[in-house]
């Protein structure tokens, strides 16, 4: 840099030149544009494959949480002429709109998106699933108009105005409704207003997962540092033992350590059948250390170790032991020589292993629904639910991208506190 | 009684012996299959239901045709699977067994090819049109029923402080005084509103009356906080078993057939509790727009595999009731066991004295509600 801006300060007086005559500057451009391009070169097949694999098909995904054409898709005329009914109204719409309707869903049942659009709907408005599934059975049959009365005769949820208000509302071609669905709120005719109390989750869910990841994460520290410092300090062979102990479960299948758990902590497993034998606790009061809080948290703190361990292992390998050794010549104790000299240093290590451990926490799915029980659960599962069950993948897309938000944030707020370049892997 | 049962099962050995002549002859009559793919790949759950389902149909099947039949175990993701798969316009299965309400559900996502059961299934052996032999077990244009199921509870049979009690009625599960211990219930709101109810003085008739408003579900709920603290809530099916085995539970709901390999195949010390056992359908699902010599395969297959013979068969492996009337007096002895199989189908008269029937319409249109309502109540 400082050459570049003395070769500047120079062509003011001259143009400096290369051998071949071309300015230097030019010449310089053209050298690190053609390097940058070799670069790019270079990792273009690895960007194509995260592009095409990891990136797109992931901002497709959570598109879908805003994304709602199919109402338009299926029922283009009866959106149209919904926007001259009044919604306030008490009144259901004209028979203008219901013929607008009818020919819509004779096109629709042709096609079959009609039972499509009524599971689509019945998210905001139980019902609709099976309105729009009678309605298609009765269309065929529904003959010449007037078709209000038709539609009414058909199923009587025509004849309610929510079921309109409802279309009318979901009718654009993006909505927020999953959106406001994931924060425990609804769309109603009175504006947004949250969900009343008893169907509230997500909320809830979003911070118990924040929180017991974090408790997971304090809990591997905890866990972590000792034996990440018997790993740095301990004579080779040794430390090598220790590290094997340390990667073997890591190895292990998830799937089993996570059932391995369970055979452990269950009411009739194998810690409580021990304390009883020793006598610590009777029989009748054996601990319930599973499906529940306390069974995600050991869990996860025992599958999660060893990404704490491993950066604070490799950054305190690289801590000179005469730093300490310096410290107690000074005349500080051992207490004194760790908190001042040595922990500071292994601070970098705490970073990346906390990070890491969080961010795999916070989005973890398949301990917490093992181990779980109900009061164990993460959004993640609500996730994996939505996607693999309800199939409302706009509601799953949604709260993936809260998810995602919330940890974006905390990693800005980590750099802003802890500093990012204070985070070292090795 | 036993001069009864003898009778009964010799009726039932003698038809299963004509009946398995008249299936040689069927299979001879199995016509060619023109224009059709050289194998298939068929989503099942895997276990021992497709185990089941290996030997009563595939087996024969690819013995009489020579294709290969590849098995894939992803039943209970294949709604999402599906309509991924048909969003990527790569249709990679074939045929999918799926419980009615997902069938449903993708019927109505038109991921699922409807089927003319008169052309496409065998009559019965008796001429009856196949539509009428499956009867009620019809619940969606797309969906071909191959078993009935029950979702039911086991309890063990050597829990000390019931003081020599055997729960005979429901309302055991919600008796924590009568019978103490844990229970296992599934982590979703169908099945257990409804018990909860019926439990609580809701008469079957009003039952889905009072579901649908929000002051039911509320007192299905609060019935069910009673035994919150009691209770282990499951996912898989297999789960139950397991607990009953451990003892971590003392009663527990599963599907019949899981709680027959426990009882019958491993001998736990486990007995059935048939009392208002809720009944499913499991069935065959084609994928929508399949390539027209893989359609013509499955549908060549289907013809075979869904006769009555064929699902006679299916119920020597595993206890679950074959959906076509004429398949019932064919149900005969376990392949292995050698116990008689009639007494362990949901279906048995002796089993249903009390029943539900899920209520597919009921559930699909209210699942997004309660079911958020349910997990709510059971997060907190």
């Amino acid at each position: 840099m400082a050459a570049i801006s003395e070769v500047r300060s120079a062509s003011a007086a001259e143009v400096m030149t290369t051998a071949d005559g071309m300015p230097l500057k030019r010449s310089l451009q053209r050298a690190l544009r053609r390097e940058k391009m070799r670069s790019l070169m270079l990792i273009a097949p690895l960007l194509a494959f995260i592009l095409l694999t990891f990136i797109l098909p992931i901002a497709d995904m959570l598109f879908r949480s805003v994304e709602n054409g199919i109402v338009q898709e299926t029922i283009p005329r009866t959106v149209v002429a919904l926007q001259d009914w009044d919604p306030a109204s008490d009144q259901i719409p004209g028979e203008q709109v219901f013929e607008a309707l009818h020919a819509d869903l004779v096109e629709a049942v042709k096609a079959k998106v009609h039972t499509k659009l009524g599971v689509r709907l019945n998210y905001e408005k139980p019902g609709m699933s099976g309105l729009f599934r009678t309605t298609g059975r009765a269309i065929p049959r529904m003959g010449e108009g007037p078709y209000q009365e038709k539609f009414v005769e058909a199923a009587k949820d025509w004849g309610d105005p929510e079921t309109w208000r409802t279309i009318r509302r979901y009718a654009p071609q993006y909505t927020p409704g999953y959106f406001l669905a994931a924060v425990d709120s609804e769309w109603t005719h009175n504006g947004i207003e949250f969900r009343p109390e008893s169907e509230r989750i997500y909320l809830f869910l979003f911070a118990r997962t924040a929180w017991m990841s974090l408790l997971i994460t304090a809990s591997c520290l905890l866990l972590g540092y000792p034996i990440a410092y018997l790993l740095a300090n301990l004579p080779m062979r040794t430390s090598n033992l220790l590290m094997i102990l340390v990667l073997l479960p890591f190895w292990t299948s998830l799937l089993v350590r996570t059932s391995a758990w369970k055979v452990l902590l269950q009411q009739q497993g194998v810690i409580n059948d021990l304390l009883v034998w020793v006598g610590l606790i009777d029989n009748a009061g054996r601990l319930v250390m599973i499906n529940n809080v306390t069974g995600t948290i050991i869990a996860m703190t025992h599958i999660l170790l060893p990404f704490m361990i491993l950066p604070l292992y490799s950054v305190m390998k690289t801590i000179s032991p005469s730093y300490v050794r310096a410290a107690k010549s000074l005349g500080a104790n051992d207490w004194t020589a760790f908190w001042r000299v040595y922990f500071p240093n292994t601070v970098p290590g705490i970073g990346a292993g906390a990070i890491l451990v969080f961010i795999l926490a916070i989005g973890y799915y398949i301990t917490p629904e093992l181990v779980g029980g109900t009061s164990g659960v993460f959004i993640s599962n609500r996730i994996a639910y939505h996607i693999s069950s309800s199939l409302n993948w706009g509601l799953a897309a949604a709260l993936g991208v809260i998810l995602l938000g919330v940890v974006m944030v905390l990693f800005y707020v980590y750099d802003k506190v802890v500093g990012l370049d204070n985070v070292k892997l090795g | 009684m036993k001069l009864k049962t003898l009778l009964l099962a010799t009726t039932t050995a003698a038809l299963a012996f004509g009946a398995n002549v008249a299936t040689v002859n069927a299979a001879d009559e199995l016509p060619p299959c023109e224009g059709c793919a050289m194998e298939m790949t068929i989503v099942s759950w895997g276990g021992a239901y497709s185990a089941s389902q290996n030997n009563a149909y595939h087996l024969p099947y690819q013995a009489l045709t020579g294709i290969k039949v590849i098995n894939d175990e992803s039943s209970n993701e294949a709604v999402a699977k599906l309509r991924a798969q048909a969003e990527a316009k790569n249709i990679t299965w074939d045929l999918v067994d799926a419980e009615g309400p997902d069938a449903t559900r993708l019927c109505d996502e038109g991921l699922a090819e409807e089927i003319d059961f008169d052309t496409a299934l065998a009559a019965a052996p008796d001429g009856t049109p196949a539509s009428k032999d499956f009867g009620e077990s019809l619940i969606s244009a797309c969906f071909i029923p191959q078993i009935v199921f029950s979702t039911t509870f086991g309890y063990r049979t050597d829990i000390a402080e019931w003081n020599g009690k055997t729960p005979d009625s429901l309302c055991a599960v919600f008796d924590l005084e009568g019978f103490p211990g844990k229970r296992a219930l599934e982590k979703r709101p169908k099945k257990n509103l409804e018990w909860a109810l019926l439990c609580d003085g809701v008469t079957k008739d009003e039952l889905y009356n009072v579901m649908s408003t929000p002051e039911g579900i509320d007192r299905a709920l609060a019935k069910l906080d009673t035994i919150k603290a009691q209770t282990v809530w499951w996912s898989a099916g297999a789960e139950t078993p397991q607990l009953l085995a451990d003892k971590e539970v003392v009663i527990g709901s599963t599907y019949n057939g899981r709680l027959f390999s426990v009882i019958e195949e491993q001998k736990q010390p486990v007995a059935m509790l048939w009392d208002w056992q809720v009944f499913d359908f499991d069935g065959w699902v084609v994928p929508a727009n399949l390539p027209e010599d893989r359609k013509n395969r499955v549908m060549h297959y289907l013809k075979f595999a869904t006769d009555t013979q064929r699902l006679a068969d299916q119920a020597k492996y595993i206890s679950y009731g074959p959906a076509r009337a004429s398949s019932q007096p064919l149900v005969g002895k376990h392949e292995t066991l050698g116990i008689d199989m009639a007494p362990h189908m949901p279906t048995n008269p002796a089993n249903q004295k009390n029943f539900l029937v899920n209520n597919i319409e009921w559930w699909a249109n209210n699942q997004d509600d309660v079911e958020a309502k349910f997990a709510a109540w059971l997060a907190k």
